[in-house]
């Protein structure tokens, strides 16, 4: 630590004096590398989702990912740390703008990581494209947001329109069910994905059913599907309706698959719902931990735990903020780095088109298997 | 509407298990209501801990799925126990702390149901934050299994099967569809008898129909009200092995809607009315049900509301009218 004052020291000191003659050159590494209070921006960059609440651990999944590009960040370049500022929106849409403004207000915020949910993206994103702050969702995936024409918004995975299909692909090839009896929880990103696979699946759909956030008791959509003699159910929603959903549904003897989305790819969904879990078919854009080692490796020495759901594409969002922060991008030219970006990420290419999605898109099918949710491969 | 004709027995017994839990909690708000003149709006987290202590009896003896009819019978026994007590102490501290000194200075019945209200966010938001607290004392490492996501689900590890016993109209009712519904109503006879036959009953009775003349004949005021909260968290707790063995998971927030709808039965059926409380818990329950079935499961609450609004212009007491202590109830 000593040695690395004795180093660090004069190189502050030059790059005091280079400030001082007004040079603001950011094109190689090593000005990033000196810092010292003048040329280093004391940058933040914001994480906003439901770190808190009923969804928070979608949130601290991607969180913990943030963390870990932080880290590696801060390592290289620690006389100029970048901090990461929480904006906990506890998924909730409502909370949002006011977050959004607050991030907004903050000039040392230079991006965003998020928002998480697709209903709070839809709330918070038109804020930000005002202001003109870029922000990279790890995790929304209602297509919709893409076309509101907002320039900061960009997104690190596959969207419910590369997502829907593919889970109605799976229903009908790998499931084979004739029968479909699609559930949604009327949220932004359940309906919508839900309302893709009715659309793909055509007449295998025998039945339909919204239910309400919060609601515990689903006998009378229990009643429905197991009148309507379907051998698979598409949920699209999140855990916290889907444990109790499929519980009551095996406690009324139902057992056809169950088959829901990235929104429940979560623990949670597993301690809650127990046995009535077991073969639960999870589809996510969300790369398996396996498929980049060093970054799972890394994730475990740290957090003492499997990377989890979008905790890697949390990762690449931070990153492709982070150099830009390193390139010496500031809150206005940073929208310009990110559309231009073109670099391999943990989980993907990370380059993206004109709308601001992530050009290689992938979707992956998982199953809960003995208490644990496992990838069962790619969806081509 | 061809469906419900056709699932209608489906639709009906689960109807029913969900509204016998309304009831038994709507036990609570009535009670208190015909004692005291007072929506004890913090009775929907006296039910909610009531979820929480069955639910930790649980996991402390380590109940798993799998065990024979004896040992089902001794979950079932514990968590009564568990949530029976842990609803009936919260019930009556909320009493002693949040309504009885009001009570004492003569605050006006608006401050009381602000304490009600205010009672209500502290305790929700104490089971919300657990992990929090337990880590400021220091027992984090020891509780980690009961507190840790304190804002998440939890859910009843599996200790009973569910299955069915017979058919009705091509619904396999289940064993626990049986007990949910004959437990409760069994459990409202009892109360009905003890409200109807006890010395402590009579004093109920008495201190609803008038206060005053009930003091001056002797019976002890803040005793007999002490009773009533004890013995509507008493309900509560039975209402919470009910939900859980129903539902499965409870959560900080599960109390919120439930009181509501509970409180609503009460309303339904006459609030201040034991039986009332009853045929309002079923009502509803089957009501939102019926109403799930025709239009839609996501207008659930939508019919439940309509209801009450209708019911309630043709019967502005309620179903049974209001009458603790002016019937035989």
């Amino acid at each position: 630590m000593r040695s690395t004052l004795k180093f660090a020291v004069p190189l502050a000191v030059a790059a005091l004096a280079l400030g001082a003659c007004g040079t603001t050159g950011g094109t190689s590494n090593a000005p990033a590398a000196s810092g010292g209070a003048a040329a280093c921006g004391d940058y933040k960059i914001g994480m906003f989702g439901a770190l808190t609440g009923p969804n928070a651990n979608l949130g601290i999944y991607i969180q913990n990912g943030v963390n870990l590009a932080l880290d590696d960040y801060n390592k290289k370049h620690p006389d100029c740390k970048v901090t990461l500022e929480n904006y906990d929106s506890q998924g909730d849409p409502t909370q949002a703008p006011a977050l959004a403004k607050k991030a907004i207000d903050d000039k040392k915020v230079v991006g965003i990581v998020g928002p998480a949910f697709s209903g709070e993206s839809k709330a918070a994103n038109p804020a930000f494209a005002e202001a003109g702050l870029v922000h990279i969702t790890p995790s929304a995936t209602n297509p919709k947001l893409a076309d509101n024409g907002w320039k900061t918004f960009f997104r690190v995975l596959g969207n419910d329109a590369t997502q829907g299909p593919a889970a109605a692909k799976y229903i009908k090839d790998t499931v084979k069910a004739t029968k479909v009896f699609v559930i949604d929880d009327a949220s932004e990103y359940g309906k919508g994905l839900a309302d893709i696979v009715r659309q793909d699946l055509g007449s295998t759909v025998v039945g339909n059913d919204t239910i309400q956030q919060k609601q515990t008791d689903f006998g009378a959509s229990v009643t429905k599907v197991t009148a309507s003699g379907a051998d698979a159910l598409f949920f699209g929603g999140y855990s916290p309706e889907a444990a109790p959903l499929i519980k009551q549904l095996r406690d009324a003897g139902w057992k056809g698959t169950f088959v829901v989305a990235d929104g429940v790819k979560d623990q949670s969904f597993i301690d809650n719902a127990q046995a009535a879990a077991e073969g639960t078919i999870i589809t996510c854009p969300c790369v398996p931990a396996d498929v980049a080692p060093a970054f799972q490796a890394a994730y475990k020495a740290k957090f003492n735990e499997d990377p989890n759901t979008y905790s890697g594409e949390g990762y690449d969002s931070a990153t492709i903020l982070l150099d830009g922060i390193a390139a010496g991008k500031d809150r206005a030219t940073m929208v310009d780095f990110v559309k231009s970006y073109d670099k391999p990420g943990v989980t993907k290419q990370l380059k993206f088109d004109a709308k601001g999605e992530v050009t290689d898109v992938k979707v992956f099918a998982y199953k809960v298997e003995g208490g644990k949710i496992v990838s069962v491969g790619e969806i081509k | 509407m061809q469906f419900l004709i056709d699932n209608f027995w489906a639709l009906t017994i689960t109807g029913l298990t969900l509204g016998a839990v309304y009831a038994l909690v709507a036990l609570g708000y009535t009670l208190v209501y015909g004692v005291l003149r007072l929506i004890n709006f913090a009775h929907s987290e006296v039910f909610m801990y009531g979820t929480f202590a069955a639910l930790w009896v649980v996991m402390f003896l380590g109940g798993k799925a799998g065990g024979g009819t004896g040992q089902v019978i001794f979950w079932i026994a514990m968590m009564f126990v568990a949530a029976m007590t842990m609803s009936g102490l919260i019930a009556v501290l909320l009493e002693r702390f949040a309504y009885r000194p009001l009570r004492k200075r003569n605050a006006p019945p608006l401050i009381a149901l602000i304490s009600a209200v205010g009672a209500s966010f502290v305790l929700a938001e104490v089971m919300g934050l657990r992990e929090k607290i337990v880590a400021w004392v220091g027992l984090d490492d020891n509780l980690r299994a009961y507190v840790r996501n304190s804002r998440n689900a939890v859910g009843l590890p599996d200790i009973v099967a569910k299955e069915p016993v017979f058919t009705v109209g091509g619904y396999a009712v289940t064993n626990v569809d049986i007990f949910v519904i004959v437990g409760a109503i069994t459990i409202m006879v009892i109360l009905d008898q003890f409200v109807k036959r006890s010395r402590l009953g009579r004093g109920i009775r008495a201190v609803a129909q008038d206060p005053e003349a009930a003091a001056l004949m002797g019976v002890n005021r803040d005793r007999v009200i002490q009773v009533t909260f004890l013995v509507g968290g008493v309900m509560a707790g039975a209402a919470a092995v009910f939900y859980l063995l129903r539902i499965g998971i409870t959560r900080y927030d599960a109390g919120f809607l439930l009181g509501v709808k509970a409180f609503t039965a009460a309303v339904l059926g006459g609030i201040g009315n034991l039986r009332g409380a009853l045929l309002g818990g079923f009502v509803l329950g089957l009501a939102e049900n019926y109403g799930s079935a025709i239009v839609g499961t996501q207008w659930k609450d939508v019919v439940a509301f309509v209801l009450l609004i209708v019911i309630l212009l043709f019967r502005p007491t309620g179903l049974l009218g209001e009458s603790l202590g002016k019937a035989r109830a």
